[in-house]
């Protein structure tokens, strides 16, 4: 069974009341950020939800987690419905879930010392009886650093100890799965390297389940199991990671696939693989979403949004017309 | 080869309040006429203050306290304010990593470009409106003459980047400082970024100092690349020479850091161990010899000087040679 199971989920914002829809002249007041997305998480394993900036990749990181309400489909993890009795999910989902916020300097309260931050979902889940000095030198021996650290203040870390305190934070109540925004976004690539590998550890140690935002392919590459490629609020590929990058069937996959710059000035391209820009959210074309930068669109692409095929490599995708 | 600018022995010095900060150590670069030179590092190695500087815009604590930065045979940081506001924005434009905060939000897009071509003597402002709208359109920016009366805010982070480019470019200035222009940008958005870059160096001739961490997107478009590290040139030469025979154990253990360079898939990604040194306290010897694999020590005691180790090619490192024979 599935750790996590998403069933077509949507994200629905408001952009304009009914009176300055009226006055505004807009057709629609609402825009979808995350339309009709389907996914499962197996324990252990790691996904990596890809796309550009605006995808919709955080909005539904954060409603999977709860912080934003989901205006249809269904969240199950473990098989049991968190998100039964309202928006809010039940306690027991809180500690089995944990995030990982993108900006780590910002997530953590400048005016608390480590021990605090890192021992402060104890508190809020009232385990008062755990001795959060002992949890403090624990998680952060799990993270890699020393003890003297819990007194410290969030200003006098660096960038790559400020993330290891996040993951601290993140895996303090034992949680079952890591929602990962953007982990090392700002990092150096040498910092960079850190971060993932200790992430991997923590998975082979404690047998966690990831779920990892970003827009680095380069990563994820290295890091996830499986990965899902959105485009406007919608997973059009998803897939065995190695499978997906080696053989895209999706355009768009294809073109983001080909547009991350390789360190190789033997491999330079004569020009972009993907022209255009990304359709605002007010006016979501008909059909598929990609189908104005798409060279592969048919009549039928501007007509019907595509259904989720599965090949035999166990690629997920969502058009009309793919590549193989 | 003529070169456009010439940075000769440069060292800059911030004040704290403390003891000082030696943020650029010893700095010399040339960058040859028409081409694109990439300078790569990470965080805090100086990137940004060496393009300040060329620029003159570095904040008031900063000194400089030795070296020159010579520009059409004249030493930059020795002109006075009005020759430099001659220079700056039309000889040597620069374009920031944030489109955003880098436009003015109260200004339309068509009143900052009539001011970039205020000290321009000739034309009146229709024909400088028509120049503007002509260098909107050619970076891409469908509808130019009608986006001319918009703002920054009205962009999306694309547009905004285009409109920075085009801001720099039309003066046609011999040289342009892209200091991490496509960082917070998307990879589709960057590769058209990076290939605009390279059709506009070809149409004006300019060169291009183009400051990134990204190595995937340096190998895309330099030349020639510099690597800085915690302030210092650790070694500079031909793109091909850098990625394919990086002489200094920094740009190696760099290059080697890229996931994008990895073709095996790993869960054990290397890393740079350590950490970036003080620069208030430099440590005696090599500056990267604390965290190098390699140091002897002669690198703890001594700092290494620059060696030629090929045709235009120079790294810090006592062992250049034996690093990586050629």
């Amino acid at each position: 069974m599935s750790l996590l199971s998403v069933q077509n989920l949507r994200v629905r914002y408001s952009i304009a009341g009914p009176v300055k829809a009226a006055i505004a002249g807009l057709h629609n007041r609402f825009v979808d950020a995350v339309i009709d997305v389907s996914l499962e998480i197996e324990p252990g394993s790691t996904l990596a939800i890809v796309g550009e900036s605006g995808s919709g990749k955080t909005t539904l990181a954060r409603a999977v987690i709860g912080l934003t309400p989901f205006t249809g489909g269904n969240i199950l993890f473990d098989g049991k419905n968190p998100f039964a009795l309202g928006p809010h999910p039940n306690r027991a989902y809180h500690r089995d879930v944990a995030m990982m916020f993108q900006d780590p300097v910002s997530s953590l309260s400048p005016r608390r010392t480590v021990k605090s931050l890192i021992t402060e979902p104890f508190v809020i889940h009232g385990l008062r009886d755990r001795d959060l000095g002992a949890e403090a030198h624990r998680l952060l021996s799990l993270v890699g650093l020393p003890s003297d650290f819990a007194g410290r203040y969030p200003h006098q870390l660096s960038g790559g100890q400020a993330r290891r305190v996040g993951v601290a934070r993140a895996i303090s109540l034992n949680p079952k799965l890591i929602i990962a925004d953007e982990p090392t976004a700002g990092l150096d690539v040498s910092v960079q390297g850190e971060i993932l590998n200790l992430l991997g550890r923590l998975q082979a140690k404690l047998g966690l389940s990831f779920m990892i935002i970003t827009h680095n392919l380069a990563v994820v590459r290295h890091v996830s199991d499986r990965t899902a490629i959105m485009y406007m609020g919608r997973i059009v590929e998803e897939g065995p990671t190695q499978a997906l990058f080696r053989t895209p069937r999706h355009p768009y996959a294809a073109a983001l696939i080909a547009a991350q710059p390789n360190p190789d000035p033997a491999r330079r391209r004569s020009g972009p693989v993907l022209t255009g820009e990304v359709t605002s959210l007010r006016n979501r074309p008909s059909g598929c979403e990609f189908n104005p930068r798409c060279d592969q669109a048919r009549e039928i692409c501007r007509i019907s949004v595509p259904n989720a095929e599965k090949s035999a490599t166990g690629q997920n995708v969502r058009c009309h017309n793919p590549l193989w | 080869m003529q070169s456009v600018l010439e940075i000769d022995h440069m060292s800059i010095d911030f004040d704290t309040g403390r003891a000082p900060v030696h943020v650029l150590r010893d700095i010399s670069l040339t960058v040859p006429a028409g081409e694109i030179v990439g300078i790569v590092g990470e965080s805090g190695s100086g990137k940004s203050t060496l393009a300040l500087a060329i620029m003159r815009l570095l904040s008031g604590n900063a000194r400089v306290t030795a070296g020159r930065i010579i520009f059409d045979d004249k030493d930059i940081l020795k002109l006075t304010e009005d020759a430099m506001r001659e220079i700056r924005g039309r000889r040597i434009a620069m374009v920031f990593q944030d489109p955003m905060t880098s436009l003015n939000p109260v200004r339309s897009i068509g009143r900052q470009m009539l001011d970039i071509q205020r000290h321009g003597a000739d034309g009146n402002t229709a024909s400088k409106r028509s120049k503007a709208a002509a260098v909107l359109k050619r970076v891409g920016i469908p509808d130019a003459d009608q986006q001319l009366d918009n703002y920054a805010f009205q962009f999306s982070g694309g547009m905004r980047q285009r409109i920075a480019i085009a801001m720099g470019m039309i003066e046609k200035p011999e040289i342009l400082i892209a200091d991490e222009v496509t960082t917070a940008l998307d990879v589709t958005l960057e590769a058209q970024i990076l290939h605009l870059l390279r059709e506009l160096r070809d149409e004006i001739g300019c060169a291009i100092l183009f400051i990134s961490h990204n190595l995937g997107a340096v190998a895309e478009l330099c030349d020639r690349v510099l690597v800085l590290y915690a302030g210092e040139v650790v070694e500079q030469g031909p793109i091909t020479d850098i990625f394919y025979r990086p002489q200094h154990p920094y740009s190696r253990a760099l290059i080697a850091c890229d996931p994008a360079r990895i073709s095996e898939v790993t869960r054990d990604l290397p890393v740079i161990a350590g950490e970036v040194p003080n620069l208030a306290a430099i440590p005696r010897g090599c500056i990267f010899s604390p965290r190098c694999t390699l140091a002897s020590d002669l690198c703890h005691r001594e700092a290494p000087a620059m060696f030629e180790v090929g045709n235009g090619h120079f790294a810090r490192c006592h062992f250049a040679e034996a690093v990586a024979p050629r």
